[in-house]
């Protein structure tokens, strides 16, 4: 039974390896424990809550846009420039302040620390400033719908010199808010960032050795450090941006005029911009994705009660995928406008990309291969998640190919595509996350059937959104507009039907995710106790004395013995062994069983 | 069960709608079927996987469901599986990329005969120019650009006197000619679009880039700009027109070059004051309008505007459609000026009237006229002063009731559906942002609060005044 021993190590003559507790250590006072907590767990519910509360803004900007797609000749309130600001705020807000600070700030700082075994993060104070930095910057962003001439409409990239000069709504004091909110962001995030990093390198439990961290933990330390290196990009054209729209340098902008008027600016360049934005933005998309993949990998081998399959594999697809995410931004600039040459470099490392993650897909459906398959709510979302990856990572093999994106550019396709891969995939995996870590996290179970009911409406509601939008960007219907006329030739009448059809989803999946507020507001005191471990899952965080866990995590730090994923080991007592459990223990519990069963015989 | 079976569903349902969709590729008008092969490609590669992955994901989902009694298969890995599964996907994702670059090589380098033309963007018009009988265009430069000269061109390049410009959103284009089309933008990013071409590229200020093509159907053919350019993105469009060689030269000789346009003469107020003498009876002798006999002010607009206006009803972009009451009055009082020179001739006597305010008759909520106007400011000027860069007439002090009137016509497809009128579909796609009679009536209501003069000119103003008070 080599198997049963997994990377098995043995300490038995490892000393203690920490000092004792400290009484002072703990926060005594309200404030300490909930407002100023230096508590990655307190922190991480702060940047949760924090993180959703403004998505919930954004999913009602969302709402707002569908009603003019849908009925363009109805809402007196949605003027093109208001339309404009919608799509921006709820792009940049979907991107940036929800997902982003959720799957990092969030799910990072929960799961960090109780998945390493570490007490907390190596830096509890910066970690603590990180999100009352978060919190600035989301209210910077807040701010800027309450000044004259509102928040930008530049769209979420930003581009200048429209984002700068007349002609787009929140050229004043709009995108200097926004691109302040955005450094402050970036600040708070470093700052978070390093604690991740050094967390996850540094202070890792005896035993726990990289290639035993659960996947989630690669996920999310992979997607920091490629924040880290990417976010740099983006804060410096924000500076220079801010540059140009107040003191009149030229970083972005070229000779041009602006209003039927010349302006000052000589010499800038606003493909410089879109390098940047996109050497940082690129990235992104794989900060958000990263975790997701980690998280979905944990909650899948948890709930197939099956190993993961291939974990190597899985960890170095995750390693490839973020250094070739540095590889590949100017496929989002095909058409921009750039040298056309570099077509051929950066659809070939884009498609290259596509390798490793395929393997991740078929690795996800081959743990459920021959698996005991729970289809528990998190599992639904799990699972969800995979189809809709699929679908939205195969059209990524239409617009990374350059050739293919030329008709499909700045079409509804991509509005499909970006939506189905980093909308839709990681908001399912945040949901399944939720569902699987709120007992954890509050000690008590959500609602089944709730989550039932909103994990269906969402899954079929955004497949009905999305997978039809695809087909109006085939036939050319260009995004961001606020309204298409009725007399476009090439657009068909029914497409104008389709768009109606595609808002009642809309709706309709904003309606589910009330049932999915009701369901954590309701579950805090009313929801099933939890016990320490309901899922019967072998990561750390599960093995916790306390269900929440208490400051400081463990009473004393678990060693490791064994990978995340023993579950189904053959021979085993249950079908899974956490990873605290050490093989000695094992060894001679099997004894003794084979000791009875022995003695069994022998009476019969 | 139920979740293996919604999966199949989701599945077949998916396969269905890509057959049956009746929303895909338009129909093919360039040379560029390369691109909806290499398309149908990717669609093979990628919907076999599609269907294949999932339903082997459904088929687990059922087969493999919870049951007490069973463990899972305890198979960490199983590194040949992986190896195979690696090269099979490296394999398609080369059978996909292998013809996109190949097409993209012959898509970055435009063949030798290919004729150039320039597409040039601005918020939120197109214009276009020709090299000319010389073959090569003029120098421009983004400094030379003023209302007088909206080419940018250089005045003093001998090679751009014999550019032809085409001052309109129309474009013509030879059937079968490949064509480079040269892109530059005056102001902020744009794209050119035309869907059934298939190819497409951004407009950068301060760069030239360009794609090309070879139209092989005759017809009109829509141009869109695709990147977001501020609030009139959506209405940015334009008309490619792909010719036989007959019409496409007629086009071609009709067209000016630089060099006459830039010695047109302008005209002669004296010669115009007695051909405005047919204008007086409804208009007034100094243009101030009578609503009386539905006649708008005139004094105070523009030249340009008024030129435009007045071609369009001679020649019947404007004032022919049968609901446009008006309009057909005005259309032929526009046969007296028969030449070119005659309109510019009233125009210049109408500009030397005296410019006062029109009395406001219409009453709303200016207020909320306000927010509205952020939208139609945007061309028309902060103050409705009028652009003439964005084509767009003054507004402010203008006769109210036929701003009310012609908003209508808009929204009803009376004014600016005509084929000839370049602009008008512009502003009807605009005016239907005032979505009830309430919102015309509001944003009307602000225009007469305004008074075209800039606002930091009026602010002075109002300052010197408290000031002049002070010191009394």
């Amino acid at each position: 039974m080599a198997q049963v021993a997994h990377d098995a190590v043995t300490d038995a003559d490892l000393g203690p390896f920490e000092v004792e507790d400290v009484e002072l250590y703990h926060p005594k006072t309200f404030i300490g424990k909930y407002i100023w907590s230096q508590d990655a767990k307190v922190i991480a519910v702060q940047y949760g809550i924090t993180a959703i509360g403004i998505g919930l803004v954004a999913l009602a900007l969302s709402i707002l846009m569908r009603l003019q797609l849908g009925w363009p000749d109805t809402f007196s309130l949605i003027q093109p420039a208001n339309y404009l600001q919608f799509v921006t705020m709820h792009g940049m807000i979907m991107v940036i302040y929800l997902l982003t600070a959720l799957f990092l700030g969030g799910f990072g700082n929960y799961l960090i620390p109780l998945m390493c075994g570490a007490r907390d993060m190596v830096f509890p104070y910066v970690n603590m400033v990180s999100y009352w930095v978060y919190l600035a910057a989301v209210l910077i962003l807040v701010a800027s719908f309450f000044v004259p001439g509102g928040p930008t409409g530049a769209g979420w990239t930003l581009y200048p010199p429209q984002a700068v000069v007349g002609g787009t709504p929140g050229t004043g004091a709009g995108i200097i808010l926004m691109l302040i909110s955005l450094c402050v962001f970036i600040i708070g995030f470093t700052m978070g960032g390093l604690n991740y990093v050094v967390t996850v390198l540094q202070a890792r439990t005896r035993g726990m050795t990289l290639m035993r961290l659960p996947l989630t933990v690669w996920g999310i330390f992979m997607a920091t450090v490629l924040a880290l290196l990417a976010f740099p990009a983006l804060f410096v054209s924000c500076i220079m941006m801010i540059l140009d729209s107040l003191i009149g340098t030229s970083f972005f902008m070229p000779a041009m005029i602006a209003e039927g008027q010349q302006t000052a600016y000589e010499g800038g360049s606003p493909i410089l911009f879109q390098h940047l934005f996109w050497f940082f933005g690129h990235p992104e998309v794989y900060i958000v994705a990263l975790p997701a993949f980690g998280i979905v990998s944990d909650v899948l081998s948890t709930h197939a009660r099956k190993n993961i399959f291939g974990y190597r594999m899985m960890v170095w697809a995750i390693v490839a995928i973020g250094a070739l995410s540095f590889v590949v931004w100017a496929h989002h600039m095909y058409v921009s406008g750039m040298n056309p040459y570099f077509g051929f470099f950066f659809a070939t490392t884009t498609l290259i990309i596509a390798v490793p993650t395929a393997i991740k897909v078929y690795n996800w459906v081959l743990t459920l291969w021959r698996g005991n398959i729970q289809l528990t709510v998190p599992m639904l979302f799990a699972i969800g998640f995979i189809f809709t990856f699929i679908n939205g990572g195969l059209t990524g093999l239409f617009l990374g190919n350059v050739t293919v994106d030329l008709p499909l550019s700045d079409t509804y396709f991509v509005v499909a595509h970006f939506h189905m891969v980093m909308a839709v995939s990681p908001v399912l995996v945040v949901f399944g996350a939720i569902y699987h870590w709120y007992p954890k996290i509050t000690g008590r179970m959500l609602d089944d059937t709730l989550g039932k009911v909103h994990f269906w409406m969402t899954f079929l509601g955004t497949y009905a959104i999305y997978y039809p939008m695809h087909y109006l960007g085939f036939e050319g219907m260009p995004r961001r507009y606020y309204a298409y006329g009725t007399d476009t030739a090439f657009m068909s009448q029914s497409a104008h039907t389709l768009n109606e059809a595609i808002s009642i989803a809309a709706i309709f999946v904003a309606v589910a995710q009330m049932v999915f507020l009701y369901n954590m507001v309701r579950s805090l005191t009313k929801g099933k106790e939890a016990g320490p471990n309901p899922w019967n899952a072998t990561t750390l965080e599960w093995q916790t004395p306390h269900t929440p866990p208490k400051h400081g995590n463990f009473d004393e730090l678990p060693s490791v013995y064994r990978w995340a994923y023993d579950y189904g080991v053959p021979g085993a007592e249950q079908d899974f062994i956490p990873q605290n459990v050490p093989s000695e223990e094992l060894a001679a519990a099997r004894a003794k069983d084979e000791g009875a069963q022995g003695e069994g015989k022998a009476d019969g | 069960m139920v979740f293996a079976i919604a999966l199949v569903v989701l599945v077949v349902g998916s396969v269905a709608f890509h057959i049956l969709s009746p929303w895909y590729l338009t129909d093919l008008a360039s040379n560029w079927g390369t691109i909806d092969t290499t398309i149908s490609i990717t669609f093979w590669v990628t919907g076999i996987v599609f269907v294949a992955v999932n339903l082997f994901m459904a088929y687990c989902v059922y087969k493999f469901r919870y049951q007490k009694n069973r463990r899972a298969e305890y198979q960490p890995e199983n590194t040949k599986l992986e190896f195979w599964l690696t090269v099979v996907t490296a394999v398609g994702v080369a059978a996909m990329l292998a013809p996109g670059l190949i097409v993209w090589a012959d898509f970055v380098t435009p063949p030798d005969d290919a004729v150039e033309v320039e597409a040039i963007g601005q918020q939120w018009h197109w214009s276009y120019r020709l090299p000319g009988d010389d073959g090569k265009f003029g120098n421009v430069d983004a400094r030379f650009l003023t209302d007088d000269n909206p080419f940018g061109m250089d005045p003093d390049d001998p090679n751009g006197q014999d550019d032809r410009l085409v001052e309109s959103n129309r474009v013509h284009l030879l059937k079968d000619q490949p064509v480079k089309v040269n892109l530059r933008s005056k102001d902020v990013l744009h794209n050119f679009t035309v869907t059934q071409f298939r190819v497409k590229m951004d407009l950068v200020p301060g760069l030239v880039s360009y794609l090309w093509l070879t139209p092989t159907k005759a017809g009109e053919f829509e141009v869109l700009c695709e990147e977001l350019c501020g609030i009139g993105h959506f209405a940015m469009r334009g008309l490619v027109i792909v010719d036989e060689p007959a019409d496409y030269d007629a086009w071609y000789a009709s067209l000016p070059t630089y060099a006459e346009v830039a010695a047109r003469s302008p005209g002669d107020p004296m010669v115009g004051q007695g051909q405005y003498a047919i204008c007086v009876a409804c208009h007034g002798p100094q243009g101030a309008g009578l609503q009386l006999l539905n006649a708008p002010k005139i004094a105070g607009q523009e030249d340009w505007y008024l030129r435009r206006q007045l071609n369009y009803y001679k020649s019947g972009a404007r004032g022919a459609h049968p609901q446009d009451i008006y309009g057909r009055q005005m259309a032929p009082m526009m046969a007296t000026l028969a030449t070119d020179q005659a309109v510019e001739n009233v125009i210049a006597y109408i500009q030397t009237f005296p410019d006062a305010p029109a009395e406001a008759t219409i009453t709303g909520d200016a207020e909320r006229g306000k927010d509205l106007w952020i939208t139609c400011g945007a061309c028309h000027g902060e103050r409705g002063q009028g652009i003439k860069a964005m084509n767009a007439p003054r507004m402010a002090g203008m006769t109210d009731w036929y701003l009310a009137r012609q908003l209508e016509n808009f929204k009803a497809d009376i004014r600016g559906k005509h084929k000839d009128d370049l602009y008008g579909w512009q502003m009807a796609q605009m005016a239907r942002i005032l979505k009830d009679d309430d919102a015309v009536n509001d944003v009307i209501a602000y225009i007469n609060t305004l008074n075209g003069a800039p606002a930091a000119a009026d602010e002075m103003a109002a300052a010197g005044a408290t000031y002049l008070a002070a010191e009394e």
